[in-house]
Parts: structure tokens; C-alpha cells; sequence
């Protein structure tokens, strides 16, 4: 997967690619030039007394340093570029890919996952495709050509180069191979230490009304000693390789002395070769040891490429038509006919079968349970979820014809979770009619019962809101939702058990505020309570996706087995 | 987009792979803190009570880096006797090196004749001399072996030291937030608590963990390795010094540069992650008020911005590592060509100059690493400076040294004048007096905002009051410790809070010690029992704060059977309205009232069918309690209650509700 994603993303740089290549290249080799220039500064020159040719032979390092140098900057500059090119196109696939994605994608993955996926495995998958532009690439060039710098110097000590090589590897890789699961291990401890705070946080009211203060330090510290006990032995692995790596290194230089010194005294070698021979060395196992730890990233690269494919590879269940239809016959109807909706491989469909209509000046009120299909019945007329089998027609097209802008044009929908957008009350409002003017956000602000609080705020209409809304109760964001969807004046209204965290006395003035507005349009209301519903014009009851009965409150009373048991329950609690 | 923090923090020695890569992109930039040098003193202070390991890490430090800086110094006299040896082969056999050198000046080569004439050991026409190099050799392995030895073990120690430092900081912060008054969690925002807690704390102990030995070992070497060459060589010792400001200015100079547009990739990241948070969390509005393609266009265009920093910074700071790089090549090139001189003239040996030529290199990286770790840091201690604030704040008032024992005849309580506000400015609760008989339920009824939820939480002495007294049982309960005061109280609150646990732990986290049988009965009091058997593991099902597989009534559910099993003598309920199942509200409900019989307890009633039983209701405007009475009473008075009332009641179905003709006409329920 981290393979093909890096295929796909990666081709638009293909030409920077190549010169980070090619750069890398001339620059390693520039940088590998310098120790066989040093051993002629010392066999030809300094051995023979020659201080014109040490000066000649120094200028000339002096302009492989330079080239060296350009080099590795140019490098730099277009690793830059396409790894934070590839970060940025893959961002943008993700998140059009998701914009396209229904409600029932996005119920599958969840809004936390998409938008770790869209920030933070990107992030991992970039910081892999730069490091290896920039520092990756020259590891195995310098590597290569090391040892053929090497054995120019002397074929004879290559077994040192061997060797070194493979005790490096192996030390290096056993250190890794023992860390990684420690790591993993660290990381569950850490998030279990965390859990705790959290929880003592959020739960702080309930553990100091309980008491429990005592308790809570110690399932802290069983957490927090685990969490150490884990650290320590990640650190003690960690301690292992700094010094580890330098032995070998120290080691292998103590045998090219060695060696190197009897193939000087039988005359296989110069002296200033065993001084080039030895820097080779070394500049081979740093570069050895820079690939190894690089890749440790792959990993996990390659863990967050794949959750990046699998998003990209979703395809979404609702498409918009081939031939959109943009004008529509009728006014402010909605029909269910036969509709089912099941999820993909789920036994038994969310909803099943379920024909209704709605028109002009119609308040339907749709009853339930918990899981009884309310939200998902509701969701179908907006199109956020396609109809598996029947069909979905509003002003009399079916949904699935119409185009997405005509249809959501025409709609006004009051979520169960009021989300705000941060920027303004203004902001948010505008957000259901964008050229809406200020005398339409106040009447939409008044009919939602929300005119008297942005009233008292300092800067009123240009009040801030934070992300989420969370700088606002959750009764004023529900109200702010609604004069969202106020001022479109959609021609249906859909509110999905919005007035649940209304208190009793705004839900009625409210209630009473939106009448004269929804005189001409469709109202479909999601509701729990009998109380809430009694008044509308057709109230369906839901019973596990199904409809179980369909009718006035009066009717329903008389007919409904359900629809009695729910009133039922209720008076239940009425009376409690 | 912390690969900026993330490659400097990737020195040779290789710490690199921490597990901080996993949050990446969680953490926000390196900030700068406010007091360094107060702050980074306080945090070496955490280190006190490990102060004799330090003395030993620092002393083996200095031996290991001490070793490590000579050894190069050796194979540079190893190198010195394999050149003696060469030299000295090409020497008719039979004269002395006096002799040699004397040849050689009179044949015209003045500059051989000088090298030769400072080499020490040269026996002419004898080759190398291998006892000399094995002798050597062996020498240079025992102090390479015994240096890795000793940085391995400080390593060690200083890895239990830090450990064991954040492992206390860690104690010690979640201790704080038992002592904190509960106004703090009020005034701080959650996430940034949260954050203080986890991902500072988190930051401190990697800082410490990358610095200390890194720093340690770096600063030594470097004046180890100055040392060494000032020793070998003054005049190339200054070569490769200026090498040392030069890589200074280039850092610094780059490092200006790059400052703004890292901070301007850290505030485009944060722009463009809150784009898509809000995107994909609002991904049904977006769809729904037709406002695909206005995102998109946004996103396009911060992406676009974030790329441009990101790149720009990328860039820049990728410069340092190949202009150090530079500078060093340059400084090789240098101690190559003067030294080459110097070696030619006979006023260096060769092994000397190779040796510097390897100190040089060592120079030159050990500086990097102490220039990548001022980033490193200075987060760290930004990070150290939030938890010391939190570790600074004021604490509640400690409970009274000798404090008044709880009476426990029948929760009796009285508010006396009692004034309360959260901030100076704005008084809430004012002169308010109420008495709660033993045995007696008191509904507590009112709009948002009105004091309801304070007014109990005074009772649980949650927040201190400003004047007037609380009593229990004619006990003050400022008088008593908090913990005998609430161990009175069994409180139920609106959010259900569970922690992440199987059922029966939940259960019996009323009760410390409860036995099964106690759990089973509260269980089966409060109703739970019925669905927990519906549940495959039954009472070990594991439930979180998120709850999972529970509705939301379930859960209500679990936190009555909670309060029930600890058998307060007062209760305080905070009812559920949201969106909870009728069927299950119905179990509530019964539950509740179960718990309430015999109890004194305050309700806190968003419906008021609940409350008609009621001994006592208050009705609270603005912090002020406006009425009180029974049902009856209030409704016979026809004050804000029995509007409050009929509002609620109109349309729905109780045969009780006197003449919906009455009813204000501003009530309709169904538009």
C-alpha cells in the first residue's frame, strides 16, 4: 500500500525526483573524493616534500567541497518541494475523497478517524518521503561508493569492510528488533496513563462526591508504574546503542591499523591509502547506520499509508446523477415509497419499507425508540444515505435524479448534534443563507428564540464562536442551528430531535415562532416524546425500521398497539 | 507537521525514534516559554533527589569522553609508527637517522631531510615496527572498550534517572488535581488541561531524556576534543576554531530565517487541521446547505499556504545540516593542506595531522547536536513552565485540623443567608436561606443559568461559599472535611459519568469493599439488572467513558445503582432529559424514586410531572429562589411555577391537568 500511494502521489515530482537523485549523487561522490584527495596530499606530497602540490591538491578539495555543498542544498530544495507537494496533494485527495463520501461511509470510518488520517498518517507518510529525499537517497550511494573508493585504496582490507559492516547491521538490528515491541507497549501504558487523567478530569465532580480521591491515586499509580517500568527498559535498550555503535566503529579502525599496517611494511599499500581507507570505512558504517534507523519509519509509514488507501479507496454509495433534473413540478413535498435501507453485509436493513407523504403546510412527526430508524428515515430525504430499495421523491423527482444544489437548496435541516462552525454568530448564520442580510439573521435569531442572548453578548451578531461551539450551552447552540435553517426558508424543514435540549418554555415559543413560517412549508419532526408530537398533522411510529402505524394522535390512540404502549410509558413517567 | 522538531532531533546518536512520533502533529510548536533560565532551573530542581546518580553520570561522563577524545590521539601514534616504519625502510640499512638526514640535506632535499629529521623512532632500513603498533593498538582497543563501557553505564543510570524524575512529575500532578478547587476545572478548558497533564508532562520527560546525556557528552567532548588540539597543534587548533563561530552565524542566521515560517507552518497547520475537523465533523451540514465546493475552495487555499511555509521551512532548516557540513569539509581542507605543509617542513608528524583531521571532524558534530537542542529546549521547557503553573495553583482550603464529626440524624440541611458568586463581578446566589426537613424531597425547578445545578454543589461544598453558613445536621459543614461531609451524600449527575471498567467495578464504585451481593442488590434496585443479563458478559461488560455499547439511559442507570449502593443519607439527583429512550426513562424514573424514598434529597426536576410529590419545590430566578411551597400551593398561587406548569403541560396527556382551555395560548407543541 505505502508502495502504491507513493506510485500514485509521487508522479507529479517524478522530475524533481530525479534531480534530488542526481544531486544526491554528484554530492556523495564529491563528498567521497575528498579522503582520496587527502591520501594524494599525503603520498605525493607530503611523502615527497612537495608543498606546491599540497597546495595544488588543496585547491582542488576545496572545489569538490563547493560542488559538494551545491549539491546537497539543490538537493535539499527540491526533496522540500515534493515532499511537501506529495503531503499536500495527498491531504487534498483524502479530503475530496471524504467530501464526496455519504453519511453511511461516514458512519463507517467516524469524523476522528478521517481527520487523523487526513492530518497526522499524511504527516507520517511525508516525514518518510523527505528524510529519504534528504538524507535516505545518500546512504546507500555513499554506502556503494565507499566501498568502491574502498577497494581502489586496497582490495586486501575489504574483508574489514565486511565484517564492520555485519556486526553493525546485526547490533543494530537486534537493538531495533528488541525496542519496537517495548515501543508499542510504551505507547498502550501511555495512553492507559492518560485514560486515567482523562477520566479523573471529566469524572472529577463524581470521584470527589464519592470519595474516592484515594482509590483514583492508586489506580493512577499502578498505571504510572507500568508506564515507568516499560520507559525504563525502552531506555536501557536505548542506552545499549550509542555506545555500541561506537565501538564497532573504534574497533574496526584499530584493525585497518593493524592490518593495514602489514600490507604498508610487505609494500601492498601506502600509507596515505590506509588513512583514505579509513575514513572510507567509517563514512561507510555512519551511512549504514543512518539507513538503519531511517528505517524504523517504514513501519509505520506504512501503517498510516494504508489507513490513507483505505480512505481513498472508499467509494462513495450516493453519486450525484448523470443528467441532473434542476427544476422540479410540484412544491414542498416529500414521498417515501417502499423505501429500505440497509448497511452493506448487515443482516437486517435499519429500515424497511416505508412509504409516506408529506406536502405543503404538513407538519409529520416520526416517533421511535432508540434505534428505531428515526435519523436514518430522516437522513434519506436530504440524500445523505441513498434508499437501498424503493424510492425517495422531493417535489415529486426522485432524489436520486435531482441535482445535489437544487435539492439542498430546498432544504432546511436542524441536525440532533447542533454543530457550530467557528467564526461568528454571523458567520454560522450566513451559513444557511450566504447573502442573508442582517435584518433576516435577526428575524431568523428571534423566531429561533435565540435573539435575546446574541442581544446580550458584547458584540452581538460578531460574537466569536469556537470550533465546535463550545463556547455556547448546548440549549443556545441547538437555537442558533435553527435560525441556521430559519433564515433559508427551505421549503421543507427537517429537524431531527432538535428540541430536546430546549427547557420546556422556549420549546413553546418556539414552536409557536416557526407556525406562521411554516404556513407553505413541509415539517418533519424526529421526536421522542408523545408530548411533543400530539399537535402534528401525521405522526409515524417506528418500530425497528418498520412503520407500525401512521395517523393523528387520535387515531393512532385507538389503532396503533405501539403507539399505546409508548404513550403509556410515558404517562409512566409523567407520573413517576 | 513536526518534522521540523523531528529531524533535529535525530542526531547520530540516534534517540530518534521515540514514541513521540506517535503523537505527531498533536503537539503544537516548540512555544517559546516565558522564563527560561527560572524555569529550567526549577526543572533540573525535579532532579534533587537523585542528586548522588547525577554526580556519578557526570563523573562517568567525563571519563568516558575523556577516553573517547585520546583515542584518536593513539591511532594517530599508531599511524606515526606505520609511516616511521615506511621511512625508515627506504634508509640504506646501517646509518643513523642523523646520518640519513645529513644525506639527504646534501642531496638538496631540505624538506624530507626536516621530516625526517623530527620523527622519533626511525631505525633506517628496519620496516615497521610491530610490537610497537600491536603495543599501541592494544592500548587504543582497551580505551575504546572501556570508554563504550562507561557511556553505556551512565546511560543506564542516567536512564533510571529520568525515568524515575517523570515518574514522580507524573505523581505529583495527578495528586495537584485531587487539592484543586473545583473552580479551576470550571475556568480552565478541559482539552487544555488534559493537555497540561498528558502531552506537557509527556514533553518534559522526552525533553529530559534527549538532553541530558546529549548535552552532557556534547559540551565535554567539545572541550575535550579542544583540548586535544590545542595540544597537538595551536596554530591549526585556531583553523579549525573559526570553523566554530562560522557555524554559529550560519545556524543563527538560518535560524532567524526560518523562525517565521515555521511559525507561520505551525498556525497553517493549525488552520487547516481545524478546516478538516470542522469539515468532517460537520460533513452533514456541509452536504446539506450545499457547501461542498465553499470548503473545498478553503481547504484548497490553506493547503496551498501550509505547503508554501512547510516547503519554505523545510528548506531552510534542511540547509543547516549540509552548510555544517560544509564548513567542515572546508576545515578538513585546511588541516589537510596546513598540515600536509607542516608534515612536509618536519614541524608535525604525520599521525598528528590525521588524528586532527579526526578531532576536527568530532568538533564539528557535537555543535550541531548542542544547536539542534536549543529548539528541543526550549518546548521542553515551555512544556515544564505550563505544568509548574498547574502545579502553582491555589489549592482548596485544607479541611479544618480538628474538624467537627458529622452527626448522621437524618440530613437535615439549612442554607443560612448563604451568597455565592464564581467571579467577583457577577453575584449569583444572594442571601438565601432554605431548609430541608430529615426524610423530605426538595425540588429545585427553573430555567437555565438560574443556580439550580450551584445551589447543590454548595452542598457538596464543591466550591466555598462567600457568606452565610451551610448545615448539616446543625453541623457547618465548613467544620467538617470534605470527605466525611460527601461520604454523607450520594449525588447523581446529569452527565453520566463512567470510567472505563466492567459494570460491577462501576457498581460498586459507590462503595469501596461492597460484596457481590451488595452490588447485586443495588443492580436489581435500580433496575440494572434487568438489561445487564441482556448482555453477553453480563457484569463484566467493559464499558468506557464513551459507554459504547449502552444507551444513555443504561448508563443513568449504572450511576443510580452507584449512589444507592452508598447509602448516603442525603441524595442529590441532577435528572436526565436528553435524548434517553422512553422505555428506559421509564426504568429511571422508577429508580430514582426508589432511591429517594426515606432520604432527605434536592432534585434538580427539567420535568415537572416528577416533582408534584415533592415536600418542599423551589423555583429559582437568577440565583434567587422566587417561590416556594408544595405543588399545590404553588399552583394555587399562579406564579412562576404554575406557568412554568402549564407551559410543559399543555397538549400532553394528563387527565390531572386542569382545563386546556385555560392554558396560555402561547403553547402550541407541533407547528
Amino acid at each position: 500500500m505505502l508502495a502504491r500511494l507513493l506510485t500514485v502521489y509521487l508522479k507529479p515530482y517524478t522530475s524533481l525526483l530525479v534531480a534530488v537523485v542526481v544531486f544526491q549523487l554528484v554530492g556523495t561522490i564529491a563528498s567521497l573524493y575528498l579522503p582520496t584527495l587527502n591520501a594524494d596530499i599525503i603520498d605525493n606530497g607530503v611523502a615527497k616534500g612537495d608543498t606546491t602540490y599540497i597546495l595544488q591538491v588543496g585547491a582542488l578539495m576545496l572545489g569538490v567541497s563547493l560542488v559538494q555543498v551545491v549539491c546537497s542544498v539543490a538537493a535539499v530544495w527540491f526533496g522540500a518541494r515534493s515532499a511537501m507537494g506529495f503531503g499536500r496533494d495527498v491531504r487534498a485527495g483524502i479530503f475530496t475523497q471524504v467530501g464526496r463520501f455519504s453519511a453511511k461511509e461516514m458512519g463507517r470510518f467516524g469524523a476522528p478517524t478521517l481527520i487523523t488520517r487526513t492530518t497526522n498518517d499524511v504527516q507520517q507518510v511525508q516525514m518518510l518521503v523527505l528524510l529519504t529525499c534528504t538524507m535516505m537517497v545518500a546512504a546507500p550511494i555513499t554506502a556503494v561508493g565507499g566501498v568502491f573508493m574502498a577497494l581502489k585504496q586496497d582490495v586486501g582490507l575489504a574483508w574489514i569492510i565486511v565484517v564492520s559492516v555485519t556486526v553493525l547491521v546485526a547490533a543494530i538490528s537486534l537493538i531495533i528488533s528488541r525496542m519496537v515491541p517495548q515501543f508499542q507497549r510504551m505507547q498502550k501504558r501511555l495512553d492507559a496513563v492518560n485514560r486515567v487523567l482523562r477520566e479523573q478530569i471529566s469524572g472529577i465532580r463524581v470521584v470527589r462526591a464519592f470519595v474516592r480521591e484515594d482509590e483514583e491515586r492508586a489506580r493512577f499509580g499502578i498505571a504510572n508504574d507500568d508506564l515507568t517500568d516499560t520507559a525504563m527498559r525502552v531506555g536501557r535498550l536505548m542506552a545499549f546503542m550509542f555506545p555500541t555503535v561506537l565501538l564497532v566503529l573504534n574497533v574496526s579502525s584499530v584493525a585497518v591499523m593493524w592490518f593495514g599496517g602489514h600490507r604498508v611494511d610487505q609494500g601492498d599499500m601506502q600509507v596515505g591509502s590506509l588513512t583514505a581507507f579509513l575514513s572510507y570505512l567509517m563514512q561507510i558504517l555512519m551511512s549504514i547506520m543512518m539507513a538503519t534507523f531511517m528505517l524504523v519509519l517504514v513501519p509505520r509509514a506504512s501503517v498510516s499509508a494504508d489507513r490513507i488507501t483505505e480512505v481513498l479507496g472508499t467509494e462513495p454509495s450516493v453519486l450525484p446523477p448523470v443528467g441532473p433534473v434542476t427544476t422540479t413540478t410540484s412544491r414542498a413535498t416529500v414521498e417515501l415509497r417502499g423505501a429500505t435501507f440497509a448497511y452493506p453485509g448487515a443482516e437486517d436493513p435499519v429500515l424497511r419499507d416505508v412509504s409516506l407523504r408529506c406536502g405543503p403546510g404538513m407538519t409529520t412527526a416520526i416517533l421511535g425508540g432508540t434505534g428505531s430508524g428515526k435519523t436514518t428515515l430522516i437522513n434519506l430525504v436530504p440524500r445523505l444515505f441513498d434508499a437501498t430499495e424503493g424510492e425517495v421523491l422531493v417535489d415529486g423527482v426522485d432524489v436520486r435524479e435531482l441535482d445535489p444544489a437544487t435539492l439542498h437548496s430546498i432544504i432546511g435541516l436542524v441536525p440532533q448534534k447542533a454543530f457550530l462552525f467557528s467564526g461568528t454568530i454571523r458567520s454560522n448564520i450566513l451559513y444557511g443563507k450566504e447573502d442573508a442580510t442582517d435584518e433576516e439573521i435577526w428575524d431568523a435569531l428571534r423566531i429561533a428564540q435565540a435573539e435575546d442572548f446574541v442581544r446580550d453578548l458584547d458584540l452581538g451578531l460578531d460574537a466569536p464562536v469556537s470550533q465546535g461551539g463550545t463556547n455556547f450551552s448546548g440549549g443556545q447552540r441547538q437555537r442558533l442551528a435553527m435560525a441556521r435553517a430559519i433564515v433559508r426558508r427551505p421549503e421543507i424543514y427537517l429537524f431531527d430531535d432538535s428540541f430536546s435540549a430546549l427547557d420546556m418554555g422556549t420549546d413553546s415559543r418556539l414552536r409557536a415562532a416557526l407556525k406562521p413560517i411554516t404556513r407553505d412549508a413541509t415539517v418533519i419532526v424526529v421526536a421522542q416524546r408523545v408530548s411533543s408530537v400530539v399537535d402534528a398533522d401525521q405522526i409515524i411510529v417506528l418500530d425497528d425500521g418498520a412503520v407500525v402505524g401512521a395517523g393523528t394522535h387520535e387515531q393512532l390512540l385507538e389503532s396503533c398497539a405501539t403507539y399505546q404502549e409508548i404513550v403509556a410509558s410515558q404517562e409512566l413517567v409523567e407520573a413517576a | 507537521m513536526s518534522a521540523t522538531q523531528q529531524a533535529p532531533r535525530r542526531p547520530a546518536g540516534g534517540g530518534g525514534f521515540g514514541p513521540r512520533g506517535g503523537m505527531m502533529g498533536s503537539t503544537m510548536p516548540a512555544e517559546k516559554s516565558l522564563n527560561f533560565w527560572p524555569s529550567a532551573k526549577r526543572v533540573l530542581g525535579l532532579l534533587r533527589p537523585e542528586r548522588a546518580l547525577m554526580i556519578l553520570i557526570l563523573v562517568m561522563s567525563v571519563v568516558g569522553v575523556t577516553l573517547n577524545v585520546i583515542g584518536p590521539k593513539i591511532l594517530g601514534n599508531a599511524t606515526n609508527i606505520i609511516f616511521e616504519g615506511v621511512v625508515g625502510r627506504q634508509l640504506p640499512a646501517g646509518v643513523t637517522q642523523q646520518q640519513a638526514v645529513e644525506a639527504l640535506r646534501a642531496q638538496g632535499q631540505t624538506e624530507l631531510a626536516d621530516m625526517l629529521a623530527s620523527m622519533q623512532n626511525v631505525v633506517p632500513g628496519q620496516g615497521i615496527d610491530f610490537d610497537a603498533l600491536g603495543r599501541t593498538l592494544m592500548f587504543a582497543l582497551l580505551v575504546y572498550v572501556i570508554a563504550s563501557v562507561v557511556m553505556w553505564g551512565m546511560a543506564w543510570i542516567l536512564n533510571g534517572v529520568v525515568q524515575r524524575t517523570a515518574m514522580r512529575l507524573r505523581r505529583e500532578v495527578e495528586d495537584k488535581l485531587h487539592r484543586l478547587p473545583l473552580s479551576y476545572f470550571d475556568t480552565v478548558p478541559r482539552g487544555e488541561l488534559l493537555s497540561r497533564v498528558t502531552n506537557d508532562v509527556d514533553n518534559v520527560q522526552q525533553t529530559m531524556q534527549q538532553t541530558f546525556s546529549q548535552l552532557l557528552t556534547s559540551v565535554l567532548s567539545l572541550i575535550g576534543v579542544l583540548g586535544m588540539m590545542i595540544w597537538i597543534s595551536p596554530l591549526l587548533a585556531l583553523v579549525a576554531l573559526i570553523s566554530v563561530p562560522l557555524s554559529m552565524v550560519v545556524t543563527a542566521v538560518i535560524a532567524k530565517r526560518s523562525q517565521p515560517l515555521f511559525i507561520q507552518q505551525w498556525t497553517e497547520t493549525g488552520k487547516l487541521n481545524g478546516h478538516i475537523e470542522e469539515a468532517f465533523t460537520g460533513h452533514t451540514l456541509v452536504t446539506v446547505y450545499g457547501h461542498q465546493a465553499t470548503s473545498e475552495a478553503q481547504f484548497e487555499e490553506r493547503n496551498e499556504q501550509l505547503f508554501k511555509a512547510a516547503s519554505g521551512a523545510q528548506f531552510l532548516s534542511g540547509l543547516i545540516m549540509p552548510l555544517i557540513m560544509f564548513i567542515g569539509n572546508l576545515n578538513y581542507v585546511f588541516i589537510a593542506v596546513i598540515g600536509g605543509l607542516k608534515v612536509a617542513s618536519g614541524q608535525m608528524s604525520l599521525g598528528d595531522v590525521q588524528a586532527f583531521i579526526q578531532y576536527s571532524r568530532q568538533f564539528t558534530q557535537p555543535l550541531t547536536t548542542v544547536a539542534s537542542m536549543s529548539n528541543l529546549l526550549q518546548s521542553g521547557v515551555a512544556s515544564a513552565e505550563r505544568v509548574f503553573e498547574l502545579l502553582d495553583a491555589d489549592e482548596q482550603i485544607p479541611d479544618p485540623a480538628e474538624p467537627a464529626q458529622p452527626r448522621h440524624t437524618g440530613g437535615r440541611v439549612q442554607f443560612e443567608d448563604v451568597s455565592f458568586s464564581y467571579s467577583p463581578d457577577k453575584r449569583l446566589i444572594e442571601d438565601l436561606s432554605l431548609v430541608a426537613e430529615p426524610g423530605h424531597s426538595v425540588a429545585i425547578v427553573g430555567p437555565t443559568g438560574a443556580g439550580k445545578t450551584t445551589l447543590v454543589n454548595l452542598v457538596m461544598r464543591f466550591y466555598e461559599i462567600g457568606a452565610g453558613r451551610i448545615t448539616l445536621d446543625g453541623v457547618d459543614i465548613s467544620t467538617m472535611t470534605r470527605d466525611d461531609l460527601r461520604g454523607q451524600v450520594g449525588m447523581v449527575l446529569q452527565d453520566t459519568w463512567l470510567f472505563e471498567g466492567t459494570i460491577r467495578d462501576n457498581i460498586a464504585y459507590g462503595k469501596p469493599g461492597a460484596t457481590e451481593e451488595e452490588i447485586l442488590a443495588a443492580a436489581r434496585a435500580t433496575y440494572v439488572d434487568r438489561f445487564v443479563r441482556a448482555l453477553p458478559d453480563g457484569y463484566d461488560t467493559v464499558v468506557d467513558e464513551e459507554g459504547g455499547n449502552l444507551s444513555a439511559g443504561e448508563r443513568q442507570l449504572i450511576t443510580i445503582a452507584r449512589a444507592f449502593l452508598s447509602e448516603p443519607s442525603l441524595l442529590i439527583l441532577d435528572e436526565a432529559t436528553s435524548s434517553v429512550d422512553t422505555r428506559t426513562e421509564v426504568l429511571v424514573q422508577k429508580a430514582t424514586t426508589t432511591l429517594r424514598s426515606d432520604r432527605t434529597s434536592f432534585v434538580i426536576a427539567h420535568r415537572l410531572s416528577t416533582i408534584r410529590d415533592a415536600d418542599l419545590i423551589l423555583v429559582m430566578e437568577d440565583g434567587r429562589i422566587v417561590e416556594q411551597g408544595t405543588h399545590d400551593e404553588l399552583l394555587e398561587a399562579g406564579g412562576a411555577y404554575s406557568r412554568l406548569y402549564q407551559a410543559q403541560f399543555v397538549g400532553a396527556f394528563d387527565d390531572d391537568l386542569a382545563d386546556p382551555a385555560a392554558a396560555p395560548a402561547a403553547a402550541p407543541l407541533a407547528p
